[in-house]
C-alpha cells in the first residue's frame, strides 16, 4: 500500500515515544553508566573506560555462556521450526476439533514460565514425577540435577513442549491463508505431496516462518525463568544461560560494572542477529505486497 | 503408567516416517489424528500430572505413585483460596497485568495507525528502534529498573510492574495492530474525511470497530505476556503488588517443599490464561503472525 507523506504522524507516535524513552532509554543508559565507571562502595564512582569491556571480552566466563547460549538456540530452532511445521500440516482445518487442537495447543503458551520450570522440576522427578518414575522403572538411570546430559535433555524438551505450538500455530495460519485454487492447480498437474509442500505451502508459509523463528530466536536468547527454576543452571554451570549468568553476576555478587558491560554486549548480539531476521522478513514482505 | 512415555519418545520418531508415507494418502484423516493426538497427550501430560498431584496430600504424594488420586482431595485449593497472603498474589497479578495491557493498547493504537497510514522521517528506523525494546532481555533491565522505580518512590507498587512490562508489550501490541490496520482499505479513511469526521471521531467511532478482532488480539497477547512474566515483577515487588508467580517460592519451606500446594498453585495460574484464550480461539493463528496472513 502506498503510503502518504505525513510529518503531522510524528505527533501520532509521541506517546508511544516518551513511554519507551522512560521505560528503554533511563534504564539503558544508567546501564551504559555503570559500564565505564567503577565504584569500591560509598556510592562514590570514577571513570573506568573500556576496561570492563576488555574484561568481559578476555573473560571465559561470558564466552562459555555464549556458546551454550547459542547451542542451546540452534538445538531448539533445529527441533521446533521442523516439528512445528508437522504439527500444523496434520491439523484440522475447521469444525470443533480445529478450535479445540488452537486451544489446547496454546495453553502452554499462557503459562507463567516459572510455573512451567515447575512443572518439569515434578515430572522429571524420580520419586514423585511422572517422566522420572517411568525412566527409572525402565531402568534408565536419568537425573536432570547430577548429570550434565540429562539436565539438557529436560531443558530442551521442556522448551520444545513450551514453544512448539507457537511455530505451529503461525504455520497454521500460513497454511489457512493459501486459496485452495493453489492445491486444485496442483492436483491438475498431478503433483506429488512432496511438491506441493515444497513449491506451495512453504513459499506461502515463509513470511510467517520467519516472524516464528524471530520470535523464537529472541525468546530463547533471553531465557531465563524455566531453566532457573528447573536446573538452577546446574549442575555446575551447565545450563548456565546467558540471562542467568547475567543476573548471577548483577543482582547476586553485585559487580555492577562487568555486568553492565556485559549486559551491553548482550543486547548488542541480539540486536545483530535480530535485525538480519528483520531486514530478511521486511525484504518477503516488500516482495509480496508488490 | 509405563507405556504413556514411550508414546511421546515414539511420536517423534514416527514423525520422520510420516511424511513420505502421507504423500500418498493426504486425504485421509486418520494418520493426521494420530499425530495431533500424541502431539496433544504430549502436551498435557505435564499439565495432568500438575493437576494430579494438586488434589493429592503431601503424604501421598511421597509416599506411593499413583496416576490419579486415590483420596482425593480439595485442602491444597482451599488452603490457598482462603490465606490471604495467597490470594493477594492473583489479585496483584491481575491488577498489574490490566494496567499493563490498558496502558500498552492506549499508546499503540494512534501509533501503529501512522505506521501503517503515513510514513514520516525516521519511521522505518523508529519502528526497528521499538522492536528492539522487545528483544531487551529483562535480566539486562532488571537492576537498572529497580533503581529507577526505587528512586520515584514507585517501588512496590502495581503501577511500576505494569510501566515496566510495556518495555516488551507495547512494541508488540504495536506490531500486531500494524498488521490488522494495513488489512484495512485508506479509501475508508478518506471517505470518512470527505463526510466531515475529524481524525479522534472518525479513530473511535469507524476505524476502531473495524478492527476490533485486531484489538482483541493485541489485549490478548499483552495480558499474555504480562502474566507469564517473572523476572521483573518478581524484582520490583516486595510485598504489597507480590505477583502470584514470587509468592509461589513461598512452598519451599524448612520442613522441606510442600508440593500438593505449590501444584495447586501452578493450576491456578493457568485458569486466567484459559479463560482468555476461548474468546479469542478464531483469531489466535492470526494474532500469532501479527495480523500478517
Amino acid at each position: 500500500m502506498k503510503k502518504t507523506v505525513n510529518q503531522k504522524a510524528w505527533f501520532l507516535v509521541l506517546p508511544v515515544l516518551v513511554l519507551v524513552a522512560f521505560s528503554a532509554v533511563i534504564p539503558l543508559m544508567t546501564v551504559v553508566n555503570y559500564s565505564v565507571q567503577d565504584t569500591f562502595g560509598n556510592n562514590q564512582f570514577f571513570w573506568a573506560g573500556l576496561a570492563w569491556f576488555d574484561d568481559m571480552l578476555h573473560s571465559d566466563r561470558m564466552w562459555n555462556a555464549l556458546g551454550r547460549q547459542m547451542t542451546f538456540s540452534a538445538i531448539i530452532l533445529a527441533i521446533e521450526v521442523p516439528l512445528g511445521i508437522f504439527v500444523a500440516l496434520n491439523m484440522p482445518k475447521k469444525g470443533f476439533w480445529s478450535s479445540f487442537c488452537l486451544v489446547t495447543m496454546s495453553l502452554p503458551l499462557l503459562i507463567p514460565w516459572n510455573v512451567v520450570g515447575t512443572i518439569w522440576q515434578i515430572f522429571g522427578r524420580v520419586d514423585i514425577g511422572l517422566l522420572g518414575h517411568t525412566l527409572d522403572a525402565m531402568g534408565i538411570d536419568y537425573n536432570y540435577t547430577q548429570n550434565i546430559l540429562d539436565a539438557w535433555v529436560t531443558v530442551i524438551v521442556m522448551d520444545v513442549w513450551h514453544w512448539t505450538s507457537l511455530v505451529a500455530l503461525l504455520a497454521y495460519a500460513g497454511l489457512r491463508s493459501i486459496p485452495d485454487a493453489y492445491y486444485q492447480a496442483a492436483r491438475i498437474d498431478q503433483a506429488s505431496r512432496w511438491a506441493v509442500f515444497r513449491y506451495i505451502e512453504l513459499p506461502k508459509m515463509a513470511g510467517v516462518l520467519m516472524i516464528a523463528i524471530l520470535l523464537r530466536f529472541m525468546d530463547s536468547f533471553m531465557i531465563y525463568t524455566e531453566p532457573f527454576v528447573l536446573t538452577g543452571g546446574g549442575p555446575g554451570n551447565a545450563t548456565t544461560f546467558l540471562s542467568i549468568d547475567l543476573v548471577k553476576m548483577a543482582l547476586g555478587q553485585f559487580d555492577l560494572g562487568p555486568a553492565a558491560a556485559f549486559s551491553l554486549m548482550y543486547f548488542l548480539v541480539i540486536m545483530a542477529i535480530s535485525w538480519v531476521f528483520y531486514t530478511v522478513m521486511t525484504t518477503l514482505d516488500a516482495r509480496e505486497g508488490k | 503408567m509405563s507405556d504413556t512415555i514411550p508414546e511421546t519418545v515414539l511420536s517423534s520418531r514416527d514423525m520422520t516416517i510420516e511424511t513420505p508415507r502421507r504423500a500418498a494418502r493426504r486425504f485421509r484423516p486418520s494418520g493426521s489424528a494420530v499425530v495431533m493426538g500424541l502431539y496433544l497427550l504430549f502436551l498435557m501430560l505435564p499439565i495432568y500430572w500438575l493437576l494430579n498431584m494438586s488434589l493429592k496430600t503431601n503424604s501421598e504424594i511421597l509416599g506411593t505413585f499413583s496416576l490419579w488420586p486415590r483420596n482425593l482431595t480439595l485442602a491444597n485449593y482451599e488452603k490457598i483460596l482462603t490465606d490471604a497472603s495467597w490470594y493477594m498474589g492473583y489479585v496483584n497479578s491481575l491488577i498489574y497485568v490490566v494496567m499493563n495491557t490498558a496502558i500498552s493498547l492506549a499508546v499503540a493504537l494512534p501509533a501503529a495507525y501512522a505506521f501503517s497510514r503515513y510514513s514520516f522521517v525516521g519511521d522505518k528506523h523508529l519502528f526497528f528502534w521499538l522492536l528492539t525494546n522487545r528483544m531487551a532481555p529483562p535480566a539486562v533491565f532488571a537492576l537498572p529498573f529497580f533503581q529507577l522505580y526505587s528512586s520515584i518512590g514507585l517501588f512496590d507498587t502495581h503501577i511500576a510492574v505494569a510501566l515496566a512490562h510495556c518495555l516488551f508489550n507495547v512494541p508488540l501490541a504495536v506490531w500486531i495492530l500494524e498488521g490488522f490496520m494495513r488489512g484495512v482499505p485508506r479509501e475508508i479513511d478518506e471517505t470518512a474525511y470527505i463526510d466531515g469526521y475529524s481524525f479522534p471521531r472518525f479513530f473511535i467511532r469507524i476505524f476502531m470497530p473495524l478492527i476490533a478482532s485486531g484489538i482483541g488480539v493485541a489485549a490478548f497477547f499483552c495480558f499474555m505476556f504480562s502474566w507469564v512474566e517473572l523476572l521483573l515483577s518478581r524484582t520490583l515487588t516486595s510485598v504489597d503488588a507480590k505477583p502470584i508467580a514470587a509468592t509461589m517460592t513461598r512452598t519451599v519451606g524448612a520442613a522441606g517443599v510442600d508440593w500438593g500446594v505449590l501444584a495447586a498453585a501452578g493450576m491456578l495460574t493457568i485458569v486466567p490464561g484459559a479463560l482468555v484464550i476461548w474468546f479469542v480461539r478464531n483469531y489466535i493463528a492470526k494474532g500469532f503472525a501479527l495480523g500478517r496472513v
